[in-house]
């Protein structure tokens, strides 16, 4: 009896060891890194871009060996387009899967929601896509890979004032989100200080589905365009609603406006408007043809700007680990073993080589950091004709 | 003048749609004195039984079907949702009818939050976009007044369903039955009328009707998600006390009021009232004339 108990005993322990050797030989192989995105809610498709363009990146590291003969494992969670559900999110990345970095989200105010989560933990965040210049000063954490609102705002003023040659605007804005009202006030003000008028400055709330009582007053102040600064799915609701009306003036959007699904729903309500984008899909440049190549081969879609913008915050984040990798290999391999003190330095040093990056060749251009942790890049005009999308100009900084 | 009344045509339009819900809310609480929170799910439901069976019928978002389709369309949807009210009845409500007021309302909101869940685990938590079941046109009323096509459609619906059913209880042995059922339930039972078959056709008559509204805005607002019947339901509801909880003209005005007053509140106040204007309008009910416009105040026997 007792020696059966102990061949017993020996058997369940050997395997138990077995198992445990293996599940450490798994981890290291493979450094975290964790996503949140709206992959549903009324913003699904800003999460689903991103998702496919981090995946095609990384699958395409991991294929090619990965970094130092580590593989990257993306562990993506939604948010459901909700801040409350982001900071969830974030929080279990962090604290359940113990990812090294976190890459996310499109909306600013998601973004805001789980930035403090990132900093306090010491992780790196990188945001691809949110343009609220708060987001990063959250903290020495948190870094974006596209240009910020005041930027856009500026440019998109410009656009109307000099090349459109419009006097008199007004502004629709989304009064519970981030984006929306700071983008609102700076476009403002820029235009403003170019000598433009802002004849009406009405509201609205994310998940509206009526517009009428806000543009039957935007009408009655007969502005020359109508500047919306929204998430694709009010905007498209926004102006069927204002061609009801008989408000057939040009409206201007900024980068809330990329989706696939924006002409779906506005079907020919949008004609004759203009956006800013990140990226233009038929850009000659190597680089943009090779991604929407890869891409379209893939999800059989033609990428957006926030895939295209998902696909390089990927590519700056994996750049860092492979300079950790050559300058100190020790901190590297930290970053795939346990979550103890060494890793936590690792990924300090990690984060001060991502704020050190300059001249990384993007789909969505050059991108270098400034000492706010924002990229500094052009912006891609693209007009609306016919339910299809035109390049009109490029606008350095 | 002409924003006011253009604000105005377009109150009478979202008014009507609150309306059709409030009949539901009405209808209920006078047979069974129960407030229905699952109703603006039910309409919720409604929009999105139209949208599959647009769909079905191979109405894309383009193309434009027939009138007759979109009848069909709209009757299915109707009919799918009085189904939906017959079964939550059955099996929610009936078994603690018995039981205190208090029971029943919170089985109410339990519905109510199983029917939003359901929407997000089959539907999917992304809006739709509903077909253009009627294909949208402008229409210049006199004084300078747009509307489109869908509006009047959504008026003109709302009114002939609001006439029918007012003409079913009035002039129908059925309708005399639920008059009678919400006179005096047990006196009704006495006199032969077999309460739960007029309960049952209550709850199938006010779903449909939920139902109709719920394809009135897919048509004018074509944005369709499982959490959409929540504000309008609750809205409903305020409109419902506001008209006198229990009168079914009542409904109808207080409905009409409601999206008045919402479009007013957005143009020329501001929109972040545009919820807060339903609150306003209950508490100031509740303070000057509890039984609402056209309630009767009837002193509870104790």
């Amino acid at each position: 009896m007792i020696r059966y108990n102990k061949i017993l005993t020996t058997v369940v322990f050997t395997f138990a060891a077995f198992l445990a050797l293996q599940s450490c030989a798994k981890r290291e192989a493979e450094i975290k890194v964790g996503e949140y995105g709206s992959l549903t809610g009324s913003t699904a498709t800003f999460g689903i871009s991103s998702k496919n363009g981090i995946e095609l990146f990384v699958d395409n590291l991991n294929v090619s060996g990965g970094i130092g003969g580590k593989k990257i494992h993306v562990l993506v969670e939604d948010d459901q387009s909700r801040p409350e559900e982001a900071a969830t999110a974030v929080n279990k990345l962090i604290a359940q899967d113990g990812v090294v970095a976190v890459l996310g989200e499109v909306a600013s105010s998601r973004s805001l929601a789980a930035a403090p989560i990132c900093q306090n933990a010491g992780v790196p965040m990188i945001s691809p896509s949110s343009t609220n210049p708060k987001v990063t000063e959250i903290g020495d954490h948190i870094f974006r890979v596209c240009y910020i609102d005041p930027f856009q705002g500026m440019v998109i003023a410009k656009f109307a004032r000099n090349t459109l040659h419009f006097s008199k605007g007004a502004v629709f804005r989304d009064n519970k989100n981030d984006y929306s009202v700071g983008l609102a006030n700076y476009f403002s003000e820029a235009y403003k200080g170019m000598g433009g008028s802002i004849v009406g400055d009405e509201s609205y709330s994310e998940g509206d589905q009526d517009f009428k009582a806000q543009l039957t007053n935007l009408k009655g102040k007969k502005p020359e365009f109508i500047f919306v600064p929204g998430y694709y799915t009010e905007v498209g609701l926004i102006a069927r609603q204002a061609r009801e009306l008989g408000l057939n003036v040009p409206m201007l959007g900024g980068d809330g406006w990329v989706s696939d699904r924006l002409l779906e729903i506005a079907q020919d309500a949008l004609n004759g408007s203009y956006f800013v984008n990140h990226y233009y899909e038929n850009d000659p440049n190597p680089i943009v043809q090779s991604f929407v190549q890869s891409y379209r081969k893939r999800y059989n879609a033609t990428p957006d700007g926030l895939a295209a913008l998902a696909y390089d915050a990927a590519g700056v984040l994996t750049n860092a680990m492979q300079q950790l990798l050559e300058k100190d290999s020790k901190a590297f391999e930290a970053l795939s073993g346990p979550p103890n003190l060494e890793q936590k330095t690792a990924r300090t040093k990690l984060t001060a080589l991502i704020a050190a990056t300059k001249d990384f060749p993007g789909v969505t251009g050059r991108i270098s950091l400034d000492e706010h942790r924002n990229a500094v890049k052009p912006a891609v005009f693209l007009g609306i004709e016919n339910r299809a999308y035109k390049f009109v100009a490029t606008v350095e900084p | 003048m002409q924003e006011f009344l253009q604000q105005l045509a377009n109150g009478i339009a979202w008014g009507s749609i609150y309306a059709l819900i409030a009949l539901g809310y009405t209808m209920v609480y006078g047979t069974l004195r129960l407030i229905n929170f699952a109703h603006g799910d039910v309409y919720m439901v409604g929009a999105f039984a139209a949208y599959f069976l647009a769909r079905a019928l191979g109405i894309g978002t383009v193309t434009e079907a027939s009138p007759l389709i979109a009848a069909v369309v709209l009757l299915g949807s109707m009919a799918i949702c009085a189904l939906l009210g017959v079964l939550i009845e059955l099996f929610a409500y009936r078994p603690v009818r018995r039981s205190s007021r208090l029971t029943a309302l919170i089985t109410a909101i339990g519905v109510s939050l199983f029917l939003e869940n359901f929407g997000i685990r089959v539907f999917g938590a992304d809006p739709k976009f509903f077909p253009q079941v009627i294909a949208p046109r402008t229409i210049t009323l006199p004084g300078g007044v747009l509307v489109t096509n869908h509006q009047i459609t959504v008026v003109v619906v709302a009114f002939v369903l609001m006439v029918a059913l007012t003409l079913f209880i009035k002039r129908t042995r059925t309708g005399k039955a639920m008059r009678a059922v919400a006179f005096h339930r047990d006196a009704a039972s006495l006199m032969g009328i077999p309460v739960d078959r007029i309960i049952t056709i209550t709850f199938a008559i006010g779903s449909a009707l939920a139902a109709a509204a719920g394809f009135l805005v897919g048509l004018t607002n074509p944005k369709i998600e499982p959490l959409m019947g929540i504000m309008p339901g609750i809205k409903a509801f305020v409109a419902a006390v506001l008209g006198g909880i229990g009168s079914v003209p009542g409904a109808m005005i207080g409905g009409l009021l409601m999206g008045i007053s919402e479009y007013l509140v957005v143009g020329y106040i501001s929109s972040t009232y545009r919820d807060a204007i339903a609150f306003v309008i209950l508490i100031a009910v509740l303070l000057i004339r509890p039984a609402g416009l056209l309630g009767k105040n009837v002193a509870e026997k104790v």
